[in-house]
């Protein structure tokens, strides 16, 4: 009942020659929706038809409104035979079911085929009346919000934010169906896009439904995946945040009232939380297994032939260092304040948070990464409605992600992410996130009675430096690591490095600039089936991590770094090999102690080849020296260490650093630990990086100076490029307007079948580096010029098939101002006065008031930002970004005279010098592109070239519809690629998704309302005349 | 090892002029690289052979899905699937319609026929340019004339705003079209030294003055601008009032009038004022026979090589400067005025305004 849709088919423009005799077309067009069908008239002989049909209306519920796309097919009318289709525009009205988005979705559409890809463009204009839903027992979930956007979106402000929500639809995939021996490609396609299309709306709706349940109006950090399992069916599964958004208008004074809300809801499932902190046997360097038995049943019930599961040995990623040192002052204040807030949160079933950058404030301790894998076997989905298998298996996946935060003192997980890989009948699922804890004052609904409990529970740590220290007991370490007093305030203990997986908190203090980190490793395997492969798969696991952490660790010491940021892990499955791919964004964090050199050592101290070992030596040490001079490493100088607290870590180092267990790879004879000034190799040490803590390398066989030689392979980007793989870059903000989203894939054959570990190795990592190379040659004319969120995916397409999908947008950014202000900046944050800070009160977005800008200002130690009007400076702090964006204020490049809207993209929250005035509702997109004649279009490469310039295009042209100039948060989610050569087939599968907005140059805000509502209106109007 | 599959797509379409233009003049992907790399662009960003070869192909790749909307420029602006920047796609039409000179010369006034693009591989090998190129602007030139051939008004107006072209570039086509439709013969070998700026100065003469558009623009009933081919085909009207001037070669009184007008004018005044006086029969029986037989078709197209054999070659031969040239035809011209029972005032200006100018142009070694 409680909806009408209309929608109105107005023309169309460079239809294709359906007619070979005349080079005309007949066409007309068929408009959808459910099981309701119209049409309009006949257009005949024209390429350029004008229908300008009436209003087609379908009554429907709001439940098919949000779960069905309207579907509008083109065809070539013909008398004597079956009319032929020319193409189809499948549109989501979502964005059209809640009041503040879009009102009216209306302009050209690309008409899309998947046999030939875009074949001409159709005018279109859509509309929505919703009755007002009576709040009956409600299967809709209309009016809830979603955003990508993994903080909170800009012009608005949470006033709760609820957490974690989950929800995955199966079916069977169409493609695997018995039908599909009989019918068309183009008609499997086509089932398979609409499915898809109808699950991700299901989806959306049943998410809606929770958050509305929670009480909530909006879910922020949405991401959404397909699993396509094959013969065993496909999975739609999305996971995200639950918030509660005020929309904020100019001007309006800020409710502080800012609490998280926990959710009451009890953990159901007991039995699936199984405690396992008794079975933990520590790995070496901080990396801790959870789990000793590889073929593990988390349900106690669980037909094993049917659904076999593996659960992979995980590990937490926090500091190095095996030397465990502990500082005995374990305050009891700490300890007060997790029990206080633990209580808050473990009321819930998962504490996590997709959201990946905070309000200050809110974060208050960062633990270290914590991630779970598990191997598992697929079988086929008997009952679609009854997903519960597959829910079962994420279950396992967070509780153990849910144990691990515990593990680390940690109540919450924050920066939550979940993937998979599938390869035949295996799926590896993971799991990954940064265990934290968070302020808990957002903890208490009502968020009351600041005054006497934040006296004992305040954390005196400043914004720029307290979430490195830890939040674990130092007494009880989960794992042995190294901690040192904060190299900022002293009163807190951090670790020696950081990893995370979220963004750098835009109040954190660096020393120059972050730089984009990756690790790569490939393991070849045995061919197997079933339980043998899964098992051998599972075993292969835990070595690839440590090994990927391993290099992580070595890169980030030779760039003369501390902590990673955006830290992402893919591990993808192949048939005859494991590709495992780390990036993450590397950076100096001033709270923590500077980075030790890398030592190298021979195997005994009289080694044959020293003079060899000294060159390579040599060369190291040059590498960090000319690093630390590209990356302007240059931290504050320290205030005078107090002697004793140096002395206590001494003794403790050299009590337990022996004793560190190093446990597997010894085999692979190679040593790398950490090395203390205790130690008997003193002599030889080269101490010229000043630290006490220097990294050894010992070298015993070739393998070993492979891995050397590979980890100096990593060329630095050419002068006047920077690159990292998160929402900002640390240490340039002067962002200028100059943009350029791409999307990059490169597919490796692998010729000879008697690859090693090794060879394969040097392949991927050429092919990654190679990659990199290419990006700066291309984007060669932007210098100066950051390569952010440079999203590598990795696949095994086929057995001798390395397929690489990056995804990123390269940004210009102003030079000079940079360099003035990295001098400056190290400098003012040393010098913060933390206590004040968290006496205002925080709130948990982008608020202005009065006592805000005067943080975000003392933060960022920037003067200017007090002159600006309050709401710029509060809408900016909701990016990481705070004092670039105000000074480049120049507007985006203006294309006028073309007929086409100008739609920027980008993976980032947020575009420089640009200010998003509306979001307009999620752009979520499926489709698939098959060809018969692929030498005809080019090959492989002309094909994907073409399809995804296509799936541009179409992002693009709804954006337009809605009204908007912008996606942000945009990522291709999945890029499945199939070819038979011989055939000359190939067929392709992409997923899309991202915000569409409306934003306007920051130049002219004062303009800003208006100019957007008739822009939107407007724009409407003029694209249905022409 | 082999990279299988490589592309690499921006939001914005990235396009590197110079990689257009190898594309344009028909480089293999090869060669291309090749010229890339002896330009030097390796020294930027470090980049090697691999970067160099995959940027390569990625363009051309670009430039290949792209040349579909090339052929009706006017699309590139409304497309979807290229976000280009305007200024870039002014860029990139203009370059895909620009040509060589010494290609179009070899052309100039052929059929653009299905025949003549099979010589293409000969005007290939004889020119320089690739015999991709040599196919891109011969269907360049094809395109342009069949949709102009369809349409009404002034063709260089008509070709700017169908194909989005300079003025320059379109009086240039309209050059093409001209002496494509009208067959003029161009190809001898006492045409070579001619160089195609020199006839499509000529053509643009041709076209203001002597087509019935010429006449259009400036009669006074504004409908009559818009008939078809008004610009391409010569004034049949005009053409005919041409064979009136044989009155001044073939009246002995008004010849001998003509003459001494001329010489009064001219004498002292240069060097070569006798070799003038002597020829001056010869030369004036040359340009009016020319005129007399326009009517015919075969005579138009040799045109030129009339002009040429009938009176720059004599006076070449005689030495006259270029100076020499512009005074005796401004008086040439002129004198014929004051002649009492010469009637035809009008169709001489027209006649003698466009080959007074079309000698200048051509008057050069």
């Amino acid at each position: 009942m409680p909806g009408k849709l209309k929608a109105k088919i107005v023309a169309g423009r460079h239809l294709p020659v359906m007619d070979r005799a005349s080079d005309l077309t007949d066409a007309f067009v068929e408009v959808k929706f459910g099981n309701t069908t119209f049409k309009t008239d006949v257009c005949p002989k024209s390429l350029n038809p004008q229908w300008n049909s009436e209003w087609f209306k379908f009554e429907v519920d709001d439940e098919d409104l949000q779960d069905e796309p309207l579907q509008i097919t083109v065809l070539d009318h013909d008398t004597y035979s079956a009319n032929d289709a020319i193409g189809k525009v499948y549109i989501d009205i979502d964005p059209l079911l809640y009041s503040e988005a879009a009102s009216v979705i209306s302009g050209w559409f690309p008409i899309y085929d998947t046999i030939h890809g875009i074949r001409g463009e159709i005018n279109v204009i859509v509309k929505v009346e919703l009755f007002n839903d009576l709040n009956r027992f409600r299967q809709s979930s209309c009016g809830v919000k979603f955003f990508c956007t993994t903080c909170i979106p800009q012009c608005y402000r949470a006033t709760l934010v609820h957490g974690f929500v989950e929800e995955l639809v199966v079916n069977e995939d169409p493609e695997y169906q018995w039908i599909d021996r009989i019918r068309t490609p183009r008609a499997s396609n086509e089932a398979r896009q609409r499915l898809i299309s109808l699950m991700s709306g299901e989806l959306q709706r049943k998410i809606g439904l929770k958050v509305l349940e929670m009480g909530g109006n909006a879910v922020v950090g949405y991401l959404q995946c397909f699993d396509l399992e094959g013969e065993s069916g496909l999975v739609v599964r999305a996971i995200g945040t639950a918030c509660t958004l005020d929309k904020l208008s100019s001007g309006s004074a800020p409710n502080t009232n800012t609490h998280m809300h926990p959710n009451t809801a009890p953990a159901s499932n007991a039995c699936n939380s199984p405690s396992k902190d008794g079975k933990e046997s520590p790995l070496a360097h901080g990396c801790r297994s959870t789990h000793n038995s590889p073929v593990h049943s988390v349900c106690s019930s669980q037909r094993l032939s049917q659904n076999f599961s593996v659960s992979v040995p995980t590990l937490i990623f926090t500091g190095m260092g095996s030397g465990g040192s502990a500082g005995k002052e374990a305050g009891p204040l700490r300890t007060l304040l997790r029990q206080q807030t633990q209580t808050a949160l473990e009321q819930r079933e998962f504490p996590f948070f997709t959201l990946t950058s905070f309000p200050p404030g809110f974060l208050l301790h960062v633990g270290g990464v914590v991630s779970a894998r598990s191997v598992k076997l697929l079988d086929r989905i008997h009952n679609p409605d009854e997903p519960e298998t597959r829910d079962a298996w994420w279950e396992e996946i967070r509780q153990e992600i849910k144990s691990h935060a515990r593990a680390l003192g940690c109540h919450a997980v924050v920066g939550y992410s979940e993937s998979t890989s599938i390869c035949e009948e295996v799926c590896i699922l993971s799991a990954s996130g940064t265990a934290a804890i968070l302020n808990p004052r957002y903890m208490r609904e009502g968020c009351l009675d600041i005054g006497c409990t934040d006296h004992r529970f305040e954390d005196p740590s400043p914004p720029s430096c307290g979430f490195c220290h830890i939040p674990y007991d130092e007494l009880n370490m989960p794992f042995p690591a190294q901690l040192t007093y904060c190299y900022h305030c002293r009163r807190q203990k951090v670790p020696d490095v950081l990893f995370t997986t979220i963004d750098l908190p835009s109040e954190a203090a660096v020393a120059g600039k972050g730089c984009l980190i990756q690790a790569r490793l490939c393991r070849l395997k045995k061919k197997a089936q079933g339980e043998t492969n899964a098992t051998a798969i599972s075993n292969l696991l835990p070595f690839m991590e440590y090994e990927l952490h391993t290099q992580l660790m070595n890169k980030l010491k030779l760039r003369s770094m501390n902590a990673l940021f955006g830290l992402h892990i893919q591990i993808s499955v192949g048939e005859n090999m494991l590709l495992g791919l780390a990036s993450a964004t590397g950076v100096y964090l001033t709270a923590l102690p500077a980075p030790g050199g890398i030592q190298i050592a021979g195997k005994t101290p009289g080694d044959l080849s020293n003079e060899h070992i000294s060159s390579i030596q040599k060369r190291i040490n040059d590498t960090i020296a000319v690093n630390k001079e590209l990356y302007q490493i240059n931290p504050p100088k320290l205030f005078a260490l107090d002697p004793e607290v140096f002395c206590g870590i001494n003794m403790e180092l050299a009590e337990e650093g022996v004793g560190s267990p190093i446990p597997e790879p010894r085999h692979r004879s190679r040593l790398f630990r950490s090395h203390s000034e205790s130690s008997d190799e003193l002599s030889e040490l080269d101490l010229s990086h000043g630290k006490k803590d220097a990294f050894v390398l010992e070298i015993d066989d070739t393998d070993a100076v492979e891995d050397i030689h590979s980890l100096l392979i990593d060329a630095p980007p050419p002068t006047g490029f920077y690159s990292c793989n998160t929402e900002n870059m640390p240490g340039i903000s002067n962002w200028t307007s100059g943009v350029q989203m791409f999307t990059s894939v490169r597919v490796l054959r692998l010729s000879n079948a008697n690859l090693t570990n090794q060879g394969l190795n040097k392949i991927f990592t050429d092919l990654c580096e190679n990659l990199l190379k290419s990006f700066y040659f291309k984007l060669r004319s932007m210098i100066p010029c950051c390569l952010c969120h440079l999203n590598f995916t990795v696949a095994v397409p086929e057995e001798e098939l390395i397929q690489v999908t990056v995804t990123a947008v390269a940004m210009t950014y102003d030079k000079e101002q940079t360099q003035e202000k990295t001098a400056e900046k190290p400098v003012n944050k040393g010098s913060l006065e933390a206590e004040e800070q968290l006496q205002f009160p925080l709130e948990l977005c982008a608020d202005s008031s009065s006592s805000n800008i005067q943080t975000a200002s003392k933060i960022s130690g920037v003067a200017e930002s007090t002159n600006i009007s309050p709401r710029v400076s509060s809408l900016e702090r909701c990016s990481p970004l705070q004092e670039g964006r105000s000074r480049s204020l120049r507007s985006s490049r203006s294309f006028g005279g073309s007929s086409v809207t100008v739609v920027k993209m980008t993976p980032l929250s947020f575009l420089p010098g640009i200010r998003i005035i509306k979001y307009l509702g999620i752009i979520n997109m499926f489709f698939i592109r098959e060809t018969t004649s692929l030498r005809e279009e080019g090959g492989v490469s002309g094909f994907l070239h073409s399809f995804i310039a296509e799936v541009f295009a179409m992002v693009r042209a709804h954006v337009a519809a809605l009204g908007g100039n912008a996606v942000v948060s945009y990522s291709m989610k999945e890029c499945v690629f199939m070819e038979n050569p011989n055939k000359n087939q190939a067929q392709c599968l992409i997923n899309v998704s991202g915000d569409a907005v409306i934003c306007i140059s920051e130049t002219d805000q004062e303009s800003s309302a208006s100019t957007a509502n008739t822009g939107q209106t407007g724009g409407g109007g003029t694209d249905g005349a022409t | 090892m082999s990279v299988e599959l490589d592309v690499f797509v921006g939001n914005t379409t990235i396009m590197d002029e110079e990689v257009y233009q190898l594309w344009l003049d028909g480089y293999t992907v090869n060669d291309a690289v090749k010229v890339r790399m002896e330009g030097g662009v390796m020294d930027e960003c470090e980049a090697s052979k691999d970067v160099l070869l995959s940027d390569t192909m990625d363009q051309y790749r670009t430039f290949q899905m792209c040349e579909r909307l090339l052929h009706s420029p006017a699309k590139l602006a409304n497309q979807l699937l290229f976000q280009i920047p305007p200024h870039r796609q002014i860029m990139l039409i203009e370059r895909y319609y620009a040509f060589d000179d010494t290609f179009v010369r070899e052309v100039l006034g052929k059929k653009l026929s299905k025949g003549t693009k099979k010589d293409l591989d000969d005007i290939s090998a004889k020119t320089g340019v690739t015999l991709k190129s040599c196919r891109r602007q011969f269907d360049n030139f094809k395109r342009v004339f069949k949709v102009v051939e369809e349409l009404k008004g002034p063709l260089v107006e008509n070709i700017r705003q169908h194909f989005l072209l300079s003025d320059k570039l379109a009086r240039d086509y309209a050059a093409i079209v001209f002496f494509a439709n009208n067959r003029f013969e161009t190809g001898k070998r006492k045409l070579q030294y001619l160089s195609f700026q020199d006839f499509a100065f000529c053509a643009g003469q041709l076209i203001s003055n002597w087509t019935v558009g010429a006449v259009g623009e400036s009669s006074i009933d504004p409908s009559y601008n818009m008939v078809e081919d008004m610009d391409v085909d010569l004034d049949k009207e005009f053409l005919q009032e041409l064979k009136e001037l044989k009155i001044l070669i073939t009246d002995k009184d008004l010849l001998d009038q003509h003459k001494s007008l001329v010489c009064t004018a001219l004498r002292g005044k240069t060097k070569v004022f006798p070799e003038m006086e002597t020829s001056f029969k010869n030369l004036s029986r040359g340009l009016i026979n020319i005129a007399a037989k326009l009517t015919n078709t075969k005579d138009v197209r040799d045109f030129f090589i009339d002009l040429v054999e009938k009176f720059i070659e004599p006076c070449r031969s005689d030495r006259w400067t270029a100076a020499d040239m512009k005074l005796y035809l401004t008086h040439y011209t002129n004198s014929a005025h004051i002649l009492d029972t010469f009637k035809h005032q009008v169709v001489w200006d027209r006649y003698m305004g466009v080959v007074k100018s079309c000698i200048f142009k051509m008057y050069h070694d």
